[in-house]
């Protein structure tokens, strides 16, 4: 269990002021000049020392990413984008830096954009953030006033500009290409890869785009040490993660972990268990709606980072921890997040636009059992044929659940068709 | 020179190909639906996927530039699967209704189809119906069978300019829609149907005609502007059922502007058939002999110089060289070509002529535009300007009249007196010209339209000399023509010989009583009221202005109705050819003029076409270059004087009817109405 002295996020839950002056108390701005006078090596080395993985979902070395950037200034200005679209059904981590911690994420922006010569920051906010993003856009306006970013920030002869972009709500934007084409004020469609946004991002200039968490914990992690962000948790899975514990739980919370920590203790320990007892438990999607179910036998003894999940065929995804007590229907819950991707598909791409649609269709008339056992299978060549086909990864999001319920959940499937059909076998021949 | 492996053959290609343009220099066919060679790359439609070592999923080929040492395989179990799905995936909410799909036949999805499709459907749910949309006189939206590959988007967005055409929602509910069920405000949206892979977009004019497959396709050229725009006529009978563009990347890349692609049905409408002479006022129907009867009647005995011949728009080379060698005959040389009044002297090529070529605009860094609207007077010019300002590193500017020609330029004036300024570095724009490596002048017939023509021409000429214009390796001064006729009749020397005179004075010695015959061959466009009593021969094909005032009509063959030589605005000879017969009694125009010829007793040395075109090779031999520019070179032209300083105007003022076959067809008719005037400013919103 993570020490209370090792938490990085001292005001998770709002319980003091996310001003200037009150974030300086919790070590916020502390020096950060100092930092910056390391240089930009020396920022990226210690990051990639620290093993940060991007918070994001994906998982990649957040300091390697920063290493793609061009490492000479060319004509062409450098961006950095942060990601704080976070609209990953169960997710809410960033929500809470972004209203109660909103210095953090500013000293990481200036931070990470002096690492990759950046000469200005985007935060992409999701639309119906409206509060997280004026409480940022006061912290924004706080560290001008008090010289910590735009002109000479800090006092380092470095000038950087912070600026909010509001998205309008659309759950695609958050793929950090369509982010890009939203900010450029393009409909928010991913782009296709190569070129990376290292090379051509926004404007078509080099840009790094990160997730709000990511890029909140760097200052802490300069200032405290890569080793200490690295003693954390497991090897190539370091450091803490906000956890964010939904659904059929006593008490949901946000909660910063050590990563590494079974998932059966997050639970136990801090959302008051599972509703009506662990044996009560059927199932938990451990990384928000985009990865594949767990059961019960595997939630047992599996631990919460990214490597562990990987070889459960799950991911840890945001680290968005949805549980499922009994009562849950499983098929109609998987069948609404089917439902939810065939809404946020940005329909651009074939085997997305048509794919999701025709998921979605299938998996509502299998909640009531009103399908044939053949389909059971058609479904699953279906989410084969939209993986890793399409442009960006909403198609293989939009595959997962599904692929994950038929893997655990089939026989409950077959049972459903095998009532329907004896309840009403003319109707259903 | 990046090497990689593909199928297990090895390539060396350019840095920056593609995977699926390599593949198309192997020789190995990509199934494709979004990627378009002309327009950016979307990879949307993921059918050209491709199985990469050490990628770890298919990549889109059109997407994917080719990389050092990259393994590729096109054929493989898992790429046929992919492309299998994608294939599913795009019929499961298509209507498959291609019995009744104007594409089918030509369709990319029938097609692809044929080679990825399953035989039979397992999509169980109910397919997707689309509202279909408004987008203009000339496109039917059949929109349940889109695919949504975006191509109409970037055409338009692209090509055309006009932010007109884009997609709304997302999902399975994105549609391709024009926004406010407005029409496309483009000269170039016939070329949306064009690039639509499948039956989504069609040409609502040729809509349930035809079917590919019983058309007869005859390639030719396009005579309704200058630009000379390479087509395809496909014709069924004697009847011309559309026209599509080919490509020729030197002059139309595979684009065609609306007019000459959809005024084909003026070809049937108000078609002079056969002979007429006029009996007590009245027009009436004669026997070709007793035509030229009548003509011989009012010609013998008249002096040459009081006959006068006038070529219009759509002329070709062959009759303009035949009446010319006529009118010599008959001894006179008042002759004009430039039916439209324009003042400028054709004694140097360069002074007249294209000279940078239509694909050398790509070349250019400056362009100025002096006295043209190119949007209307070469669609396909202005697009190639476009295609230049979309490459970047270019600066545009207008003297003339502001049009919105869909790319922004700087407006530096309106009259001969900007190139003044600019000759004498007066002007700031001046700055920018010197600094130029290759700049480019379009000078429109807005400029020479005037009586001082030949002056601002001589000011457009030293404007270009000082800015280095005229070089050996660069000609960057260019003219604009409006007709498909007018460089080859001024090639041909259809022009006023000694002491002969020109258009302005045919008119004026008609009006006065000085000329007794005048021949006009298809001009339509002069003001007839100014031919006063003239005796007056027109030998054309439609009845328009000029057939009205006649006293013997003549009938002859249009376009696609002959094979007949014209030279573009670049000075390049191109073929038209025969695509159907002309109708009734109507012929080809040379042999009118050979069969007239004998009747006035002058005959004419040439008894086919390759006679003549051979007494025309001798007399210029640019003709025996046909489909090339012969380079002009430069000595000075054009008469210095003084200039007006009225503004410059466009003579277009109606981009969809300039000729006699647009003014007889119902499409352009349409367009008009839907395009030109007050309806262009209707909202989705109005009435």
């Amino acid at each position: 269990m993570l020490r209370d002295e090792d938490r990085i996020f001292t005001n998770l839950y709002g319980f003091q002021d996310f001003g200037l002056e009150a974030a300086r108390k919790r070590g916020d701005w502390d020096n950060t000049a100092a930092i910056l006078q390391n240089g930009r090596e020396w920022i990226i080395d210690n990051v990639k020392e620290s093993g940060l993985r991007g918070r994001g979902g994906a998982g990649f070395s957040t300091g390697m990413k920063w290493s793609f950037m061009p490492k000479n200034v060319t004509d062409k200005p450098v961006y950095l984008v942060i990601n704080a679209d976070e609209g990953e059904p169960g997710t809410c981590k960033d929500r809470d830096i972004l209203r109660h911690d909103p210095h953090k994420l500013i000293e990481g922006c200036l931070i990470a954009g002096f690492a990759i010569g950046a000469s200005a920051c985007y935060i992409y906010i999701r639309g119906e953030f409206y509060n997280e993003s004026s409480n940022v856009q006061r912290a924004i306006d706080e560290a001008y006033a008090a010289g910590l970013i735009g002109k000479n920030a800090c006092g380092t002869g470095y000038s950087y500009d912070v600026f909010i972009h509001r998205g309008a709500g659309a759950y695609i934007c958050g793929e950090e290409t369509a982010l890009i084409e939203s900010i450029e004020g393009k409909k928010g469609q991913p782009r296709n890869k190569p070129p990376f946004p290292a090379q051509a991002g926004l404007y078509s200039c080099p840009t790094t785009v990160n997730n709000v968490e990511s890029i909140a914990v760097v200052p802490t992690i300069l200032r405290r040490g890569a080793g200490w962000f690295a003693g954390l948790g497991r090897p190539k899975n370091t450091g803490t993660k906000l956890f964010c514990i939904s659904g059929h739980v006593n008490k949901p919370c946000n909660v910063e972990e050590e990563m590494g920590i079974p998932l059966k203790e997050l639970i136990e320990r801090h959302a008051g268990g599972v509703r009506g007892g662990w044996d009560n438990l059927l199932a938990i999607i451990p990384g928000g709606s985009s990865v594949p179910v767990l059961t019960k036998e595997i939630c047992d003894t599996v631990l919460m980072d990214f490597d562990s999940l990987r070889d459960v065929r799950s991911g840890l995804g945001t680290a968005a921890v949805i549980v499922m007590d009994k009562s849950t229907d499983i098929v109609k819950a998987i069948a609404r997040l089917s439902s939810f991707y065939a809404h946020e598909s940005c329909g651009q791409c074939t085997p997305c636009r048509e794919g999701t649609g025709w998921m979605s269709r299938v998996m509502q008339r299998m909640v009531t059992g009103n399908a044939r056992m053949e389909e059971i299978d058609l479904l699953l060549q279906v989410t084969k044929q939209v993986e890793g086909h399409t442009i960006c990864a909403l198609g293989d999001a939009a595959a997962w659940p599904i692929q994950g319920l038929f893997r655990h959940f089939r026989p409950e499937v077959e049972r459903r068709i095998q009532a329907y059909r004896n309840a009403a076998p003319l109707a259903a021949e | 020179m990046p090497k990689l492996t593909i199928d297990g053959i090895e390539i060396e290609v350019e840095p920056g190909t593609s995977i699926l343009q390599a593949c198309e220099q192997l020789g190995i066919e990509i199934p494709r639906f979004c990627y378009h060679e002309r327009l950016s790359v979307p990879a949307n439609c993921r059918m050209c996927l491709v199985e990469m070592e050490r990628a770890p999923k298919p990549v889109a080929s059109c997407a994917m530039p080719c990389g050092d040492g990259m393994v590729v395989k096109t054929n493989s179990e898992t790429v046929l699967k992919a492309r299998k799905g994608v294939m599913e995936f795009l019929l499961i909410n298509h209507p498959l209704d291609c019995p009744i799909c104007d594409q089918g036949g030509e369709c990319d999805l029938q097609d692809q189809a044929m080679a990825y499709g399953f035989d039979r459907g397992r999509y169980l749910e109910n397919k997707r119906a689309v509202q279909d949309k408004y987008m203009g006189p000339v496109i039917k939206t059949i929109m349940t069978r889109c695919i949504h590959c975006t191509r109409c988007v970037r055409f338009i967005n692209e090509v055309a300019g006009v932010p007109d055409v884009g997609a709304v929602y997302r999902g399975e509910h994105m549609e391709i829609t024009t926004f406010v069920e407005k029409a496309i405000g483009s000269e170039l949206s016939g070329n949306l149907a064009d690039v639509c892979p499948v039956g989504a977009l069609t040409h609502k004019p040729y809509a349930f005609t035809a079917r590919p497959w019983e058309l007869r396709k005859t390639e030719t050229i396009d005579v309704l502007d200058a630009v000379g725009s390479n087509i395809r006529v496909d014709s069924r009978g004697a009847e011309v059922m559309r026209v599509l563009p080919r490509v020729n990347d030197d002059i139309n890349e595979e684009w065609l502007s609306d007019k000459s692609r959809y005024a084909y049905d003026g070809l049937k409408r108000q078609r002079l058939d056969r002979p007429y002479v006029r009996k007590n006022g009245k027009l009436v129907a004669v026997s070709w002999a007793d035509a030229f009867a009548a003509i011989a009647d009012k010609v013998k005995g008249v002096a040459g110089n009081r006959v006068a011949a006038i070529s219009g728009d759509l002329a070709d080379v062959e009759a303009q060289f035949a009446l010319k060698e006529l009118m010599g005959r008959l001894g006179s040389t008042n002759l004009d070509c430039r039916q439209d009044g324009a003042r400028f002297d054709t004694s140097v090529r360069a002074g007249y002529l294209f000279n940078s070529g239509i694909a050398g605009i790509e070349k250019a860094d400056v362009i100025l535009l002096v006295g043209t609207n190119p949007r209307w007077e070469g669609t396909l010019v202005n697009a190639r300007i476009r295609k230049r300002y979309l490459a970047g590193q270019v600066k545009i500017a207008l003297i003339g009249e502001q049009k919105d020609l869909t790319y922004p330029y700087a407006h530096i004036g309106t009259g001969p007196e900007t190139l003044q300024q600019l000759t004498d570095g007066s002007h700031p724009f001046s700055e920018t010209l010197r600094n130029a490596k290759n700049p480019l002048m379009i000078v429109g017939m807005g400029a020479f339209q005037r009586a001082d023509g030949l002056a601002v021409q001589a000011a457009a000429r030293i404007t270009g000399e000082v800015y280095g214009m005229f070089r050996d390796d660069w000609s960057g001064f260019n003219v604009l023509h409006t007709a498909a006729g007018r460089v080859g009749g001024i090639e041909t020397g259809f022009l006023p010989g000694p002491g002969g005179r020109d258009l302005h004075g045919i008119l004026d010695g008609a009006s006065k009583g000085e000329i007794d015959v005048v021949y006009l061959l298809g001009a339509d466009e002069i003001d007839t009221a100014k031919l006063g009593k003239a005796f007056v021969v027109y030998q054309g094909h439609h009845g328009d202005a000029g057939a009205h005032r006649a006293d013997v009509i003549l009938p002859g063959a249009a376009y696609t109705e002959k094979n007949a030589v014209y030279v573009n605005t670049e000075g390049r000879p191109q073929l038209a050819r025969l695509a159907a017969f002309p109708p009734g009694e109507a012929r080809e125009d040379w042999k009118i003029l050979r069969a007239l010829s004998e009747a006035l007793g002058a005959t004419l040395p040439f008894d086919t076409q390759t006679q003549l075109r051979q007494r025309l090779i001798a007399a210029n031999p640019i003709f025996a270059a046909v489909g090339q520019m012969t380079p002009a070179t430069w000595s000075p032209f054009g008469a210095q004087g003084p200039v007006d300083s009225a503004p410059f105007v466009s003579p277009i003022t109606n981009f969809y009817m300039t000729d006699p076959i647009s003014r007889a067809s119902v499409t352009m008719a349409n367009c008009v109405e839907a395009l030109v005037g007050p309806a262009q400013e209707r909202t989705g919103t109005h009435g």
